[in-house]
């Protein structure tokens, strides 16, 4: 799927001399925003950061902030940081993304302490939920990201993890074992990617359409099924054993984040595991460098003698196992039952963290755990009673996505064959 | 259809039914004949007869479904082989009730003895085939430029908000009201529409990725608006629910209050002339065909390809508006919530894909759907089937008729442009070697 303009291919080669302002407005907006908000409009006295939960080994004092000193500060140094930005465009240097990434932290860190005022805000919390909501959206992302650099665009992901979760609570329900249910949830996705596959390579019918019509018959199917037969006999059906959650010893205590990383199920530790395998095998074996080339150039990895079609075949089922393992994640992890449409259009976050994090496994992650961050955030200030109404905060991902797909955040830019049938001549 | 209507799949449009020689007249053999021949083998084997066909394999694929699920089937089904004629008769009971309950909710109801009650499902049909006839419209005018509008719903939501606004706190003069009402969510839809063009104009983005996402931002807004008193919550509720839309901003029945169908039936009607016009006969719609074709030529021929798009999404962004407009104006005018979409926005795209994004084909669909959706309340009243069949049975016609090769494999159909029934396979083979000449 190319997200860009044909003429940004056209880029002049002396690229030192490009000077592009919009880093620095983007800064200069969200400085306006955080004076207009921590300064101007500010409220309460003082936020209280809550940083140990009363079971951790290693306790850690409240820290307490005042709110509208934090609010100053914060405002200069976001001011500063975006002078020495538009300093540095003016001198026709980039802004260094650490710099942006800092930007990003420090305007947290007073949003946080504006919203959470008069309040204390549970540190630990925001994280540990993080990674729970995070979790299927980065199993469905690595999915995603498979899929679209070997050239076949994936919208189905929605499907994938809803065929996952269907499957993964019948089969754990029935034999009672939660690992076979993973395993259940893996070749259901592998089956959507199939139909996905089957129709886009073998039939050549556009991938998109193959994609949203395969997550309506998941819909359909999962909710017939589940109307019909699993609310019939609930308790053999639809009553999997959970996962219980293995603490890693020693880790699991780091404070604030320990808890969120290290306290997790099985599922958890198979996404960490997932993310390095599917980095590593993507850039450093032979494998991804086949997988990458039918992606971005299937005439030339057919050339070489690369079976396009059938690598893509393959990989497009990895893919939808990943994506099943992620669909597991929903009624073997958090829910414990299956229940109509339950993933709610996680498969289209993870897809828009597929794009915001550019087709690259680690920053697609990255990305999951940033919106995974913002939904959590929104359950977090909604219980402490946050000014900002909660649905802008779930509305977080897509703007952003929006933005990224529109070059106004980075640069989207993706595999060049993806979404492109390769018909051999 | 004639030939004609057959266009190469090009680059810039989604291919529906991937490349086929036998509709591509640069590669039809020689001896293809008249293009009344042409005509009779399109009907037998080519896109109508397989637009049939697939309706027909999905009903199957659905029994198949609804007798594999009955718990009736499944316990006469244990001593099959003591007695396998109870369970074809349980079988066969099963799979009549379900669709002779599924005929009768959506089409005629026999056992009404007045033909004034018993006539009523038809209108239900065409109630249910209204908006998505509408919305099925806009997707088919963004497909026939090359764009694919995933944001059905999030237009829906959010002409629904915008008529739902005009309609239950601006009061106006009678038919004045109801005429801005609807101009209102027509113009709500084609705005939020109009984002993804402009998008897609300016800066190149994927209409695919922004509709997707704005279908989320359209659902939270509405979500906002609906629980935020003073935008669009009903005074004195504490539901997110809006008010009751305003009598002089409902659309009228058309037949009396004994038959759900309204006066958006008719404009709906209109719409579809309308789009036939704009395509067959209109420069702008002329122009949206080159583009739809081949971007690059129409850039070539002097075609402004980039605003092209941007009229575009807004004419299938005001179609869908009608439609969410119409859900708030005449279908749920007691205060409606978020779910006033009701899947209209992605049934929208496999309508538009069944009929080929063709008005005519679009209208037809859409009937068809609604017929489906009418139907499937009676079977799950009736039979005790889930409605959500109707989205099995959706997805599969629409998968079917993507991929004309596989209903031709199953049914061993001919491949149009061909004398002789070859096997698919080799026809296939056949195929490639036909396109790489």
């Amino acid at each position: 799927m190319t997200a860009v303009a044909p003429q940004a291919a056209a880029v002049p080669v002396d690229a030192a001399r490009i000077r592009s302002w919009k880093t620095p407005v983007i800064l200069a907006v969200f400085s306006l925003i955080a004076i207009l908000l921590f300064v101007a409009l500010r409220r309460g006295d003082q936020t209280g950061f809550r940083l140990s939960r009363g079971a951790d080994l290693l306790q850690l004092p409240e820290i307490t902030l005042p709110t509208l000193a934090t609010g100053v500060v914060v405002s200069l140094i976001l001011v500063g940081i975006t002078a020495f930005s538009a300093w540095l465009t003016s001198r026709y240097v980039r802004t260094p993304l650490w710099l942006i990434t800092a930007f990003a932290i420090v305007f947290m860190v007073g949003f946080l302490t504006w919203t959470a005022a008069d309040a204390s805000l549970p540190v630990y919390g925001l994280f540990v939920g993080t990674i729970a909501l995070a979790a299927p959206l980065i199993f469905g992302a690595l999915g995603g990201v498979i899929s679209e650099r070997v050239g076949v665009v994936n919208v189905a992901i929605e499907g994938q993890l809803l065929a996952g979760a269907f499957t993964s609570a019948v089969v754990a329900s029935v034999t009672n074992q939660p690992l076979l249910g993973l395993v259940a949830a893996m070749v259901a996705g592998v089956l959507v990617s199939f139909v996905l596959a089957a129709f886009a390579i073998k039939y050549i019918v556009d991938q998109v359409i193959v994609g949203v019509v395969l997550n309506v018959l998941v819909t359909g199917l999962t909710s017939f099924l589940y109307s019909q037969v699993l609310t019939e006999d609930a308790a053999t059906l639809n009553s999997p054993e959970r996962f219980s959650t293995i603490p890693i010893p020693i880790l699991s205590q780091i404070p604030v984040i320990g808890p969120a990383l290290f306290q997790q199920t099985i599922i958890v530790y198979l996404m960490y595991i997932a993310v390095a395998v599917v980095w590593f095998a993507l850039f450093k074996t032979r494998w991804g460098l086949r997988l990458r080339s039918v992606g971005e150039h299937p005439t030339a990895a057919d050339t070489v003698g690369i079976k396009v079609n059938r690598t893509r075949f393959i990989n497009v089922s990895i893919a939808g196992a990943i994506a099943g393992l992620g669909g597991a994640y929903f009624t073997l992890g958090s829910v414990g039952t299956f229940t109509k449409e339950m993933t709610a259009g996680a498969g289209f976050i993870a897809l828009a963290a597929v794009i915001f994090g550019r087709w690259d496994p680690i920053r697609a992650t990255l990305a999951a755990l940033l919106f995974g961050f913002a939904q959590n955030l929104q359950n977090v200030l909604s219980a402490i009673g946050s000014p900002v109404p909660s649905e802008f905060m779930l509305m977080l991902p897509y703007v952003l996505t929006i933005f990224a797909v529109a070059g106004l955040v980075g640069h989207a830019r993706g595999p060049a064959a993806s979404g492109k049938p390769y018909i051999k001549s | 259809m004639t030939s004609q209507d057959q266009q190469v799949p090009t680059q810039g449009q989604p291919q529906l039914g991937g490349p086929e020689p036998g509709q591509q007249p640069n590669v039809k053999p020689d001896d293809s004949g008249s293009r009344w021949t042409q005509t009779a083998r399109d009907i037998t084997g080519g896109t109508v007869g397989v637009s049939i066909l697939a309706v027909v394999l999905a009903l199957i694929v659905g029994a198949i479904l609804i007798v594999l699920t009955e718990p009736d089937v499944q316990a006469t089904a244990a001593y099959f082989f003591a007695r396998p004629g109870d369970t074809f008769r349980e079988i066969w009971s099963t799979v009549s009730t379900a669709y002779s309950a599924l005929f009768q909710g959506a089409i005629y109801n026999f056992r009404r003895p007045e033909f004034a009650t018993a006539i009523r499902p038809l209108t239900e049909t065409l109630n249910y085939a209204t908006p998505l006839i509408a919305a099925g419209l806009g997707v088919a005018v963004a497909f026939r430029v090359g764009l694919f509008n995933i944001g059905g719903r999030g237009q829906i939501l959010i002409a629904a908000a915008a008529a739902g606004f005009v309609g239950a706190y601006v009061p106006l003069p009678p038919v004045l009201h109801l005429i801005v009402a609807l101009l209102a969510g027509i113009a709500g839809g084609a705005i939020f529409a109009g984002i993804a063009g402009l998008l897609k104009a300016r800066t190149g983005a994927h209409e695919v990725i922004v509709t997707i996402m704005l279908n989320y931002v359209g659902f939270y807004l509405l979500s906002y608006m609906l629980r935020t008193p003073g935008l669009l919550q009903a005074p004195g509720s504490n539901n997110p629910e809006a008010a009751d839309t305003l009598p002089t901003a409902v659309l009228p029945d058309l037949f009396g209050s004994a038959y759900n169908l309204n006066l958006g039936f008719i404009l709906v009607i209109a719409a579809t002339v309308f789009v036939w016009y704009l395509f067959s006969r209109s420069s702008l719609g002329f122009r949206f065909r080159a583009v739809g074709e081949n971007p690059d030529a129409a850039r070539v021929a002097g075609i402004n390809v980039k605003n092209t798009y941007v009229y575009a999404m807004l004419i299938s962004g005001a179609l869908i508006g009608l439609a969410g407009s119409q859900q708030v104006l005449g279908t749920i005018t007691t205060g409606f919530s978020s779910s006033i979409d009701a899947g209209i926005g992605f049934d929208a795209i496999t309508v538009a894909l069944l009929g080929r994004s063709r008005p005519l084909g679009v209208f037809l669909a859409g009937v068809l759907f609604g017929a489906l959706k009418a139907g499937g309340f009676a079977m799950q009243a009736a039979a005790g089937v889930p409605i959500d069949i109707v989205l099995v049975l959706q997805s599969l016609i629409v998968l079917l008729i993507a991929a004309p090769p596989l209903v031709r494999t199953v049914f061993r159909l001919p491949t149009p442009g061909q004398k002789k029934p070859v096997k698919p396979q080799k026809s296939d083979k056949h195929r490639k070697a036909v396109v790489t000449r």
